[in-house]
């Protein structure tokens, strides 16, 4: 029940994903924050089962962590993505997470990039990305409006048209959306 | 006898001496000094000369084990290696299953743990390795650890291991260590202790200062050339001071 999606734009992503933690009919709270900062310039964020999405990201910065320490260095945005990838494969014929991912990183050598990942390990480069019900609606939008080097500005409203679109048509009421950036600065919350 | 063949058999006094002769290699290891001041830990190191056409940067003998742990190691460095990269995993997976960070209590008795363990199975040597760790309690208190090859782990006002003399910069500190040292007086005890058994000069030693919450700051050579020639100063004058004396000594007794 998850929407989550995000947008590259010239020189940031932007990354959202509503804030509710429900389940069946009920609705426990408005103030969840699926975006998880990987490290100070990623940001990794899942759709699916709470469970397998909390853990599955926390087990994830422990690794990256783990990886900054030894080597004294961060992991490429493509080498995590490549990480967290194989990761999802080898738990896939065991014991899968059921968990759709987007990936938003910067680093040095690529710039920004955007990657999406669903639970049975796919992973593709993408200019914009979205998971779960969300997805119906916010690829149209993005399919009419991305359009490549979009300022933030740019970038933030075609994720306020995401959300308005969700808000109309979309059965699920979600009042909350959590919004965050990563650029050369590193990531931040930001506010429509 | 041939008792330091196998480390799990003991002596018939009482050695280990597999773990013994670990310690005696830590001995032949660079110094490595710490000092516990009033809100800080100082952890100094000795820099021994790189070859020529050696890197100096990539010879580390200060590493984060995690965001507010530091360690420093004394003996093999290949040992330590491992050590490290054992305690940094314990570290990230200590957060991962209970959302806080390990104290340093804990990394230091796991490191310890994993030494002792390595003393009491068949096939493996100890690691050749003592550590110093450096950091915080949950209520902002400096600590300063200490592990050696046994697997005996314990908490320090200061200490040194390795290096030329350490039983001489043990007692140095013994002799010069206060209570409640202000940061700056922690980091010059932790330089004139090196001095004892290191050569002067920034490029032979690298000092580590921990403060609570912050990240551990690595000295810059230039202002440890500062602190250096500073204390050089001191050691001139209170020669100087001592000679004028002894020479005003002497021409009294003439009198």
């Amino acid at each position: 029940m998850d929407s989550v999606f995000a947008l590259v734009g010239d020189g940031y992503a932007i990354v959202a994903a509503d804030a509710s933690a429900a389940r069946s009919i009920l609705v426990f709270k408005h103030d969840e924050d699926k975006i998880m900062e990987l490290d100070s310039h990623k940001l990794l964020v899942g759709a699916g089962v709470p469970a397998d999405c909390a853990h599955f990201n926390e087990y994830i910065q422990r690794n990256l962590t783990l990886y900054e320490l030894n080597n004294d260095i961060k992991l490429s945005t493509h080498g995590s993505a490549n990480y967290i990838r194989g990761e999802l494969a080898t738990a896939l014929r065991k014991g899968p997470y059921q968990s759709n991912l987007l990936l938003a990183g910067y680093d040095a050598q690529d710039g920004v990039s955007l990657y999406h990942m669903d639970y049975m390990a796919s992973l593709s480069k993408v200019n914009f990305g979205a998971h779960g019900y969300a997805a119906n609606f916010i690829l149209s939008v993005f399919d009419r409006d991305w359009k490549k080097g979009m300022n933030l500005q740019e970038g933030l409203e075609v994720v306020r048209r995401c959300i308005h679109e969700l808000r109309t048509r979309f059965l699920i009421s979600q009042p909350v959306f959590i919004l965050k950036v990563v650029d050369a600065a590193g990531t931040r919350v930001v506010t429509l | 006898m041939s008792y330091d063949r196998a480390i799990t058999v003991f002596s018939p006094d009482g050695h280990l001496f597999q773990v013994e002769y670990a310690m005696e290699a830590v001995k032949r290891g660079s110094a490595v000094v710490g000092v516990r001041g009033a809100d800080s830990v100082v952890l100094g190191v000795e820099r021994k000369a790189v070859a020529q056409l050696q890197d100096a940067r990539t010879i580390r003998k200060i590493a984060k084990l995690d965001e507010n742990l530091t360690i420093a190691f004394a003996g093999f460095t290949a040992d330590a290696r491992v050590l490290i990269e054992k305690a940094r995993i314990e570290a990230q997976s200590y957060r991962l299953t209970c959302e806080d960070a390990p104290s340093i209590d804990y990394m230091a008795r796991h490191i310890a743990k994993t030494q002792q363990s390595y003393t009491q199975r068949g096939g493996v040597r100890p690691f050749g390795v003592s550590s110093m760790i450096s950091g915080f309690n949950a209520d902002k208190s400096p600590q300063l650890y200490l592990t050696d090859p046994a697997g005996t782990y314990s908490a320090w006002k200061a200490n040194a291991i390795g290096g030329r003399n350490e039983k001489a910069v043990q007692e140095f500190l013994e002799k010069n260590w206060t209570a409640s040292l202000a940061e700056a007086d922690a980091i010059r005890l932790t330089v004139k202790a090196l001095l004892e058994v290191v050569d002067s000069g920034s490029k032979n030693m690298e000092l580590a200062v921990s403060r609570y919450g912050q990240p551990v700051r690595i000295l810059k050579e230039e202002e440890l050339e500062v602190i250096i020639a500073d204390i050089e100063r001191e050691i001139e004058e209170a020669k100087k001071e001592a000679a004028g004396a002894s020479a005003a000594a002497g021409t009294s007794m003439e009198i």
